[in-house]
């Protein structure tokens, strides 16, 4: 199963770093990443591959909200089914 | 595959733009539990809700947390009561105690099904049960009450649309305290659906399965944003981004609605398209009327920017979903919309708007606060007007008006919650009772005999 993981808030150093070591020590595989810098914010989007996790994704999804809040950043990780109903036919 | 856009798009809908499933409602066929007493099927009746619907408010808060969409609300529909105590109908309200205990047992907020069918005529049983409604919602908190007074296949039965007239006003003067909240429970229906996830009209048609999950989405403030986008299009583009973004929002809740009925093993029932609002700010049709180019909702156009609102929604929501039922369209209650709410209160929506309105939308008269001491026959009229005009229009049409006990026009209610707000609207002073006492029944339409 896949998750997509968003990560938005203003630019600082070490944000890449923080959220894929978070999301690797739970053994979600990152399968794709793309980031934008629009001035001082930030936006960046993961796919990551949950088929090894060692957690479901409501718990994993809950504790990427708790490390946002840590490192001051706004995360979800959102099934990535919700997106395929609503921007696919 | 989906864009970063469409990623980012879908985060904003939930934070800024209050896109969240409203409601997970699931419909439990009750037949099964009628016994012999009332009291044995009572216990029946709360064994069987228990049991069935032991997961729904688990499932619901797991699948919020999987798709990071908000899941508002989770309630059951049950059988319509008056069905299952067609022999002990003075007892029904032992049922309905059942439910209400059931409902708090689940932790859900409302449990709908106290109702009956009477569009065509009164059975005996069935009058006792009506009769029992103002006393069973002043002594539940959970439980709604719903009945069918009329459908464009049988005409309007006006025995029973003179009896709810009386129902609502004595389940508002039973709660008095509450500013009359019982009759915000409780909705008189003119071609009722048996799918609706809403409450207050819920209930579990005797045409369904066992065990079925209906979905309501809603997201009136991500229409309004947008539009917002598009401050300048003519109605023909306005009309086509409402239907996207009804597709959008609609694909959310089929999703949820799949997922859900295979955790519950239930069957997936329906879609509900509907916008509904909530009293909080940028949650409002009200105000997507506005976003279109009217002052203030209630104004000249109202009915033609909700007419097409509506229907756009319904164009969007069809495609998005493979199975589309319940109210579908739009809702326009007054205290549950903020717009609504400040239109109401600045005097400039009227109920002689109001009812132009439910001519092109999905309910009809919703929430409103009237005084006190308004007639029952007068109520019984507002009924009928509406009835009829679902009659004629083969549309569904509800009444869910509070007469609020002691308050008059400037007075407030205020119920808290979801149920939100209202100020106390005047009504027509006319005597409308020589209409009401002479019963009967209004025929249906022509246009009903279609064999």
């Amino acid at each position: 199963m896949k998750a997509v993981v968003t990560v938005t808030g203003k630019d600082k150093k070490g944000i890449i770093a923080t959220v894929s070591t978070f999301l690797a020590e739970r053994g979600a595989n990152i399968e794709d990443i793309s980031q934008t810098v629009l001035g001082e914010y930030f936006a960046m989007i993961m796919i990551a591959d949950l088929s090894e996790a060692k957690q479901g994704i409501a718990d994993l999804a809950n504790d990427c909200k708790e490390l946002g809040k840590k490192i001051g950043m706004t995360i979800y990780l959102q099934h990535e089914d919700i997106f395929n109903a609503m921007h696919n036919i | 595959m989906f864009s970063n856009n469409d990623v980012l798009e879908t985060i904003a809908m939930v934070q800024e733009e209050h896109l969240d499933i409203r409601t997970i409602t699931m419909g439990l066929s009750l037949f099964s539990c009628i016994r012999d007493t009332a009291e044995e099927t009572a216990r029946k009746v709360y064994d069987l809700v228990c049991t069935k619907a032991e997961n729904i408010v688990k499932t619901a808060t797991d699948l919020s947390g999987e798709y990071g969409i908000p899941i508002v609300n989770k309630r059951v529909s049950v059988t319509p009561v008056s069905l299952l105590c067609a022999a002990f109908p003075e007892k029904a309200p032992l049922i309905g105690k059942a439910l209400d205990d059931a409902a708090a047992t689940l932790g859900i907020d409302f449990l709908g099904g106290y109702s009956a069918l009477v569009h065509k005529s009164t059975a005996e049983y069935e009058r006792i049960f009506i009769r029992t409604i103002p006393e069973v919602l002043a002594t539940t908190k959970r439980l709604c009450s719903s009945v069918n007074v009329g459908s464009t296949k049988s005409g309007i039965n006006m025995e029973a649309v003179k009896m709810l007239g009386e129902v609502f006003k004595e389940a508002a003067f039973l709660t008095k305290d509450q500013d009359g909240l019982g009759a915000a429970k409780l909705v008189a229906f003119c071609n009722a659906v048996e799918d609706n996830p809403f409450m207050a009209g819920a209930f579990h048609g005797v045409g369904e399965a066992d065990v079925v999950v209906n979905v309501g989405v809603s997201g009136p403030g991500v229409v309004k944003h947008a539009l917002e986008k598009i401050p300048d299009a003519d109605l023909t583009d306005a009309a086509e981004m409402i239907k996207r973004t009804a597709f959008k929002i609609t694909r959310a809740g089929q999703l949820v609605a799949k997922e859900a009925a295979k955790r519950l093993n239930a069957q997936f029932g329906i879609v509900d398209l509907s916008l509904a609002p909530t009293p909080a700010m940028g949650d409002s049709v009200a105000q997507i009327l506005e976003e279109l180019g009217i002052e203030t909702v209630g104004g000249h156009g109202t009915t033609a920017a909700l007419a097409m609102l509506n229907d756009a929604v319904k164009k969007g929501g069809v495609m998005a979903s493979s199975r589309v039922g319940g109210l579908s369209g739009a809702f326009i209650p007054v205290s549950e919309d903020i717009g609504m709410i400040r239109a109401a209160e600045a005097g400039k929506i009227t109920l002689d708007k109001l009812e132009a309105m439910t001519c092109v939308c999905s309910v009809g008269l919703d929430m409103i606060a009237i005084p006190g001491d308004t007639p029952a026959t007068t109520i019984a009229a507002m009924i009928a007007d509406e009835a009829a005009i679902g009659m004629i229009n083969n549309k569904t049409t509800a009444v869910r008006i509070i007469p609020a006990p002691g308050k008059k026009v400037g007075d407030q209610v205020n119920f808290g919650g979801l149920l939100g707000r209202a100020p106390i609207m005047p009504v027509h002073a006319c005597d409308s009772s020589r209409l009401i006492i002479r019963g009967g029944n209004i025929p249906a339409p022509i246009h009903s005999f279609k064999n």
